[in-house]
């Protein structure tokens, strides 16, 4: 099931998924590059792991079209583990990667992308902006006046060359920035940091290796949170993206399927010796402005990568560290959802909060996992309040004035709990107390004690308590519903709204 | 017979096949006294239409790029729209005057095959042309998402691969007294469709007559249907292709894909080279 796919997955688009994949394999070199000195490590390893994940995804994946490779949200994460452990275990880390993935996958987990909210999503990205464009920092401190003349040259090319007519929409911008400087540079012999003084390059293509660690407890021990967060993350970001990548070209994926692919593709990269990566959400939207729809376009970002990347590798260490810090520039400008700060204006508070909390936590942690997390969590303690005001007790006294009934209509659950119970005037003398819950739904247990304990209250006051409709109302307390999709049998449960 | 698998559904498109599709329909329909369900299928071709190689991600590409694509696949779709209702209306008149009953007809996007599984529940016989209008050129081979749908499918599928000129007279079962093959027989001996035809039932083996084709006959005399038995040796498909020649039969009906897919990627299935090389159309019992 993991290897099946339709001809039209592979050739239905074959001119266009060649080229989308030159596009894409142009732009993944600087990337994998710039990402792996974030990683701390050779570029060589997070080239050889966009090779591999953009290979294997392209068989095993569930969402043809999308681009996997390194990332930086990725290489984030390894940052003290390279620093503490070595390269070694970064590997060993990748591979427990990609299993805990293929768990996931098998468990379903795909499915649990229904609680990461739209700003959530919002947030994630705009934190990953911003951590690619901090992560570019560096290179631009300390520095000569030189690299700043060459980065703002990058990024006119980049951001200029698209709008000449023709020429523009043929030739990547990209590409002929890291061109164009690489030869400035050499020419007028300017003394600036070259790739090739980040670390090596690949000479040859991968090879297969077993990371050199010791098999055992305390190994794991090392490398199991690394791992934990990085399966997060990367599942995480390429749920994202494929859904992303399933709005742009109007068809469905199977997310599940692309959990299990993400850690094959992981197994694969940490075999011949590269790091972790996930989808990207950056280039799979280059491969879908680039014409590329099928697998076949990933399979072809990775072939050419390793090709270009083992046949060019001189001169790749020939380009200067400013023309990698402009393409870097381009994708964080680009990943950043601009527009989520002008419709801050019209978007409700709680779902603006919901969006900075998650960028502050993950710009502050360098850990995407905990801003979703918090961003998750205060969506849903957001929802639970809202949902809460839907509570509303009516009462009214009969001719004698010896029986109040109490009509409770709406939620009651943890966060509505202590409201509904304020909600019953105790001090009233009474001789009986009618509550008619046939229209309330009890969420919960604390819903259910709350009940209890007015009932016993009214009880020490001497007042007869008659309940109404109790089955009705907890109805709702069981944690699975048998049928939800049978509108009568939502009516049954939630009726009288 | 279930309530919920009524229609005979037919699937219209612009290929050549299509008014026979509607004249084949058209017949099961009034036959089986069923409604008949005209289906126009707009799928989504992941073709992509320009493409920009600049390479860059511009300010908010994600959503400008889902807009461009949008207003792009809007105008190619309303077209399509226009056409398939277009289409839709010279079935459904044609069908009436071919006498079917409570003529619908229903347009759905995506592909065929994520249509037809939405319709399965209340299908009852699936009409389908050879080749749709992607491989109008071919002359021979087969629209590439046929096999799928048929094995997609729970249903009896008719495969049209040529003209209709009149109501079919004469039918030949291919009968080998397996499972699938079994089955298929059942269905046709309770099924209204066969009635006023007489069916050839043939079996192909290398041995000699077995009381196979005996029981079989029984059982669809009991259902009222004339048989002729037919008992062959040597090659399956050459010998159906030339008793169906020989006998003027004019629709073939058996058993499909009776087999697990690898044992008919290793040894070839006979279903499919009948759908390839048969001269008139195929009623495929699943």
């Amino acid at each position: 099931m993991l290897l099946h796919s339709t001809k039209a997955d592979w050739f239905g688009n074959i001119r266009n998924d060649l080229l989308a994949g030159v596009v894409v394999a142009l732009a993944l070199i600087p990337e994998a590059i710039a990402f792996s000195i974030i990683a701390g490590v050779d570029p060589k390893v997070g080239l050889y792991a966009s090779f591999c994940i953009a290979v294997v995804i392209a068989f095993v994946g569930g969402r043809p079209g999308m681009i996997s490779a390194a990332t930086g949200a990725m290489a984030l994460l390894m940052v003290t583990l390279v620093k503490n452990h070595g390269l070694e275990y970064l590997l060993a880390a990748t591979l427990l990667t990609g299993v805990l993935q293929i768990v996931a996958g098998y468990l379903k987990l795909g499915n649990l992308m229904s609680f990461v909210s739209k700003s959530v999503v919002t947030g994630f990205v705009n934190a990953l902006a911003i951590l690619i464009f901090m992560a570019q920092l560096p290179e631009l401190t300390n520095v000569t006046w030189h690299v700043y003349a060459l980065t703002l040259a990058g990024l006119g090319i980049i951001y200029l060359l698209p709008l000449v007519p023709v020429v523009g929409k043929l030739v990547p911008s990209p590409l002929v920035c890291i061109v164009v400087l690489t030869f400035v540079a050499l020419l007028l012999g300017i003394d600036v940091r070259t790739v090739g003084d980040m670390g090596q390059l690949p000479d040859t293509l991968p090879i297969f290796l077993w990371p050199d660690v010791p098999l055992n407890f305390e190994t794991l021990m090392i490398i199991l949170p690394y791992s934990v967060s990085l399966t997060v993350v990367g599942l995480l970001e390429s749920m994202m993206t494929a859904t992303i990548v399933d709005d742009l070209t109007d068809t469905n994926s199977d997310k599940n399927r692309e959990c299990k692919g993400q850690g094959i593709a992981n197994i694969g990269a940490g075999l011949l010796g590269g790091m972790a990566g996930c989808a990207m959400i950056g280039q799979s939207v280059i491969n879908v402005k680039s014409g590329g729809r099928g697998r076949l376009s990933s399979l072809a970002a990775g072939v050419f990568l390793i090709v270009m990347v083992v046949f060019l590798g001189p001169w790749l260490s020939m380009i200067p560290m400013a023309a990698l810090v402009a393409v870097m520039i381009m994708v964080s400008i680009g990943t950043f959802s601009w527009r989520s700060i002008t419709n801050m204006k019209e978007h409700p508070l709680s779902t603006n909060i919901v969006m900075v909390v998650t960028v502050v936590v993950v710009v502050a942690t360098h850990n995407l996992a905990y801003g979703v997390l918090a961003g998750v969590l205060l969506a849903s303690l957001f929802f639970a309040n809202k949902v809460s005001h839907f509570l509303y007790v009516a009462s009214e006294l009969d001719d004698e004035g010896t029986t109040r009934t109490y009509k409770v209509v709406g939620q009651v659950f943890f966060n509505s709990a202590d409201r509904f119970a304020s909600q019953f005037d105790l001090r009233e003398a009474l001789d009986r107390v009618v509550i008619d819950l046939s229209r309330a739904h009890f969420w919960d247990i604390s819903a259910v004690s709350a009940l209890d304990k007015v009932v016993i209250k009214f009880r020490r006051e001497g007042t007869d308590v008659e309940l109404i409709g109790l089955n009705e109302a907890s109805a709702t307390i069981v944690d699975r519903f048998g049928v939800h999709d049978k509108p009568e049998e939502i009516e049954k449960v939630l009726g009288g709204h | 017979m279930n309530n919920n698998r009524v229609t005979v559904l037919a699937c219209i498109d612009g290929s050549a096949y299509a008014q026979s599709v509607v004249d084949y329909a058209s017949w099961a329909s009034r036959t089986v006294r069923a409604p008949l369900k005209l289906l126009h299928n707009i799928e989504h071709r992941c073709h992509a239409q320009v493409s920009d190689l600049s390479g860059n991600l511009r300010v908010d590409e994600r959503d400008e790029l889902l807009e461009q694509l949008a207003s792009m696949e809007q105008k190619r779709s309303k077209i399509l729209m226009e056409q398939g209702k277009e289409m839709l209306e010279a079935a459904r008149s044609r069908a009436e005057a071919d006498g079917a009953v409570e003529v619908t007809k229903v347009q759905r996007h995506g592909t065929l095959l994520e249509s037809l599984v939405e319709l399965e529940d209340e299908i009852r016989v699936l009409v389908l042309g050879a080749r749709g209008e992607d491989h109008e050129e071919d002359n021979k081979g087969l629209g590439a998402q046929l096999e799928t749908v048929i094995r997609a499918m729970h249903r009896p599928v008719l495969v049209v691969n040529r003209a209709f000129t009149d109501a079919p007279r004469r039918c030949m079962l291919a009968y080998d007294g397996s499972e699938a093959a079994r089955k298929a027989l059942a269905m046709v001996a309770e099924s209204p469709l066969y009635r006023d035809m007489e069916c050839h039932l043939v079996h192909v083996s290398r041995d000699e007559q077995s009381p196979l084709l005996d029981e079989a006959t029984g059982l669809l005399n009991e259902a009222g249907i004339t048989v002729v038995t037919a008992s062959l040796h040597g090659d399956v498909e050459k010998q159906l292709a030339d008793y169906q020649r020989e006998h003027g039969i004019e629709l073939i009906v058996m058993g499909a894909f009776g087999h697990s897919r690898l044992r008919e990627v290793l040894f070839g299935s006979v279903t499919h080279r009948m759908l390839e090389n048969a001269a008139v159309p195929l009623l495929l019992l699943r």
